[in-house]
């Protein structure tokens, strides 16, 4: 199952929401032009935010046997980029555009052992891969971790589908997935699928690297989404361009660069390409590097920054509060 | 995918081929650590064996801009590098490096289609893999069984898969086709059974008390030397979805027994037949012949591998000429007779197939997942 992503945009209907837990809710959309979702798979939609019309990615959790319905998962996250609370504010019947499924995160069928950990929303992006390998009969292991019960989403519909197989990891409870012995206890033989918050995901990324299982066996999904430090508005400035810009809360460097008139080059616009690399000249603040492009050596450089998803934050504790104004950071760009 | 168009492949000039099944993409041999091209059912597939020896099928296009990867080279254990710009992919299809970076993007795959070596042949999945089960790879036993030898080769046949297998599940031609060799005419005046199952169809012709083709004259005399009488000749053609065909061929000295199962008075070969599609007008045709007698005569080996080949080449050419005058009629219908049973059978089984992967009565070009 590899990459889909040839974009076929078509109308989405809103056929159900219920609440899944506290704070996300379970949406099916119906699709126009039904196209079959595969483990891993997310559909792009546009929204409303403030009046602007946004594009948003979410993953499928999963779909009807006729494939003509969607479920997703949507959590609502205060200070992201907007996008959440345009969709929580979807009712009943409302009409939306949307794509086909895409596909950046393939579940690759035929691995021995298989464990998926999915922190609080990632879920949505980990469900239909357990799925699938319940059917096939696969060895797997479903990891799934999240603040509180409350906060939970599906659980009781995938307690009912994996039974054992299934670990419920709650912070509530002081139960916290044993990164470092589950990474020791895998080899070569195993895959491991990951989605969930930086922090999560970090972590069992850095371990992963410094064991000497095999890179490409570690496999994770980041929209860009989930950073470090809640986002704050910050200033770019291009000297060369006498260019300055505000960039808010809810956009991303880049789309206030492209506001601006700035001749940006992008691809991805979700920190995996690298091709929306600015280069910095000042920093009065700090990045907040959410990108997977650039090497744990290069980010700790703060020379360049993949400016779709990384953003700029005052202080040491990313509280806006601690700084006596926006964070400033002087940028060339190709 | 339409209720209307049931039923519409029996008489389908060119039919769509199943592709939650598995197809025969190479000889054993030929997969090396050396990358290959073939296409098998219009996707283009680089093959090639990893360190340890297990066989890889990926896309053949890069991720990045798309160039074969069969031009590239096999590195390290299982991965393969893009001869352009550099890029390795591993067997599951994953970058595992790239040029210029620090890091790999998570994002860059090729397609990687499942891929089984059984019976001399190297088998590729290309449908939904999550449903590629080796156990339904056709039963192609006498391929490499200790009682069991023989040999044969691949045509690459400019007709649609569908003409190899009508060819082959009706041998009445061969009295046309093929009259110096295994024609005679007791096989359009010999009476025949069809008989079908959810994924197989048999025909079955006895052929009682006749002399036997050169061809079989020959065979039957590397065993029971200076024979001249007459034999009973029997044809029973198994068919699997969606393109083997195994045929038990042979003849034995007349009224010993055979129609009744004692084939010791005789000689028995298995012609086994696999036909995969390339595109909708070309096909990869896999044969060979295995013989369960004189195993240690490679001169008989040759002898019937280069008799089949005559053979067949003379179908090769018939295919070749029906194909074009399809082309050429395309406001003429095809139309049946009661040789066609088992060809027909064959298309209502692949019909049901197709109908359950959605692909019925069209040729869609879409993407490389279900």
């Amino acid at each position: 199952m590899a990459a889909t992503n040839i974009e076929i945009w078509q109308q989405g209907e809103i056929i159900e929401i219920s609440q899944a837990a506290n704070d996300i809710k379970k949406i099916v959309i119906r699709q126009s032009n039904p196209a079959k979702a595969d483990p891993g798979s997310h559909i792009d939609l546009m929204v409303n935010v403030d009046g602007e019309m946004v594009r948003r990615s979410y993953s499928v959790a999963s779909q009807s046997e006729d494939l003509r319905d969607l479920t997703l998962g949507v959590f609502l996250v205060p200070n992201s980029r907007g996008g959440s609370i345009a969709v929580h504010e979807l009712a009943v019947g409302d009409q939306l555009d949307i794509t086909q499924p895409l596909q950046n995160f393939p579940l690759r069928v035929g691995a021995e052992r298989y464990v998926l950990i999915a922190g609080g929303i990632g879920v949505t992006a980990i469900m239909a891969m357990a799925a699938v390998l319940k059917r096939i009969g696969a060895n797997y292991t479903l990891m799934y971790a999240a603040r509180s019960k409350e906060a939970m989403a599906f659980r009781e519909e995938l307690q009912a589908i994996h039974g054992d197989n299934l670990q419920i990891f709650l912070d509530e409870d002081k139960n916290f997935i044993q990164i470092p012995e589950l990474i020791a206890s895998l080899d070569d033989n195993t895959e491991l699928y990951i989605c969930g918050p930086i922090r999560l995901m970090d972590a069992v990324r850095r371990i992963w690297l410094e064991s000497e299982l095999e890179n490409t066996n570690l496999r994770f999904e980041t929209f860009g989404a989930s950073g470090w430090y809640d986002p704050e508005e910050f200033i770019v400035r291009i000297p060369a361009k006498n260019v300055e810009v505000l960039v808010g809360k809810q956009h991303s460097m880049l789309e206030a660069l492209e506001a601006a008139g700035v001749d940006m080059l992008s691809d991805c616009r979700k920190g995996e390409c690298g091709l929306c690399e600015v280069r910095v000249l000042s920093l009065n603040g700090r990045v907040d590097h959410r990108d997977v492009f650039y090497s744990e050596r290069q980010k700790e450089q703060n020379e360049k920054i993949s400016c779709c998803v990384s953003r700029i934050v005052t202080s040491e504790s990313g509280l806006a509060a601690d700084a006596s104004g926006p964070a400033v950071v002087e940028i060339v760009t190709t | 995918m339409v209720a209307q168009n049931l039923g519409s492949t029996t008489t389908t000039k060119i039919t769509n081929y199943p592709l939650n099944a598995w197809y025969v993409a190479a000889w054993d041999y030929e997969v090396t650590r050396k990358p290959m091209s073939r296409t098998i059912a219009d996707r283009p597939l680089a093959l090639y064996r990893t360190e340890d020896g297990k066989p890889v099928a990926l896309a053949d296009a890069c991720w990045h801009r798309l160039a074969p990867l069969s031009m590239g080279k096999v590195v390290g254990k299982d991965g393969i590098q893009c001869p352009y710009h550099g890029i390795v992919f591993n067997a599951a299809g994953r970058c595992i490096s790239m040029p210029a970076q620090e890091t790999v993007n998570p994002s860059a795959t090729v397609p990687s289609f499942p891929a089984v070596q059984r019976h001399r042949y190297v088998w590729v999945w290309l449908g939904d893999p999550t449903l590629a089960d080796p156990d339904t790879i056709p039963n192609m036993f006498q391929m490499d069984h200790p009682e069991w030898t023989g040999d044969g080769r691949t045509i690459h046949a400019d007709c649609n898969y569908q003409l190899i297998v009508d060819n082959l599940m009706d041998l009445t031609h061969e009295e046309f086709v093929h009259g110096s060799s295994i024609g005679q005419a007791e096989l359009s005046e010999s009476d025949f059974t069809t008989t079908h199952d959810d994924t197989s169809v048999t025909v079955t012709r006895w052929m009682k008390g006749i002399y036997p083709p050169p061809f079989w004259k020959k065979n039957l005399h590397d065993v029971f030397p200076g024979y001249e009488g007459k034999v009973d000749r029997w044809q029973i053609i198994r068919f699997e979805a969606p393109g083997t065909i195994c045929i038990d061929v042979g003849v034995a000295k007349a009224d010993t027994g055979a129609p009744e199962g004692d084939r010791s008075q005789g000689v028995n070969a298995f012609v086994m037949n696999t036909i995969s599609p390339e595109s909708s007008k070309t096909s990869h045709y896999f044969w060979s012949i295995q013989r369960n007698y004189r195993l240690e005569s490679q001169t008989i080996t040759t002898q019937m591998r280069e008799g089949v080949h005559g053979v067949f080449g003379e179908d090769e050419v018939m295919l070749r000429a029906q194909q074009r005058a399809i082309d050429a009629n395309p406001d003429y219908e095809f139309y049946n007779i009661n040789i066609d049973a088992g060809g027909m059978w064959v298309r209502r089984l692949l019909e049901r197939q197709l109908l359950k992967e959605g692909r019925l009565g069209t040729k869609q070009e879409e993407g490389w997942t279900e």
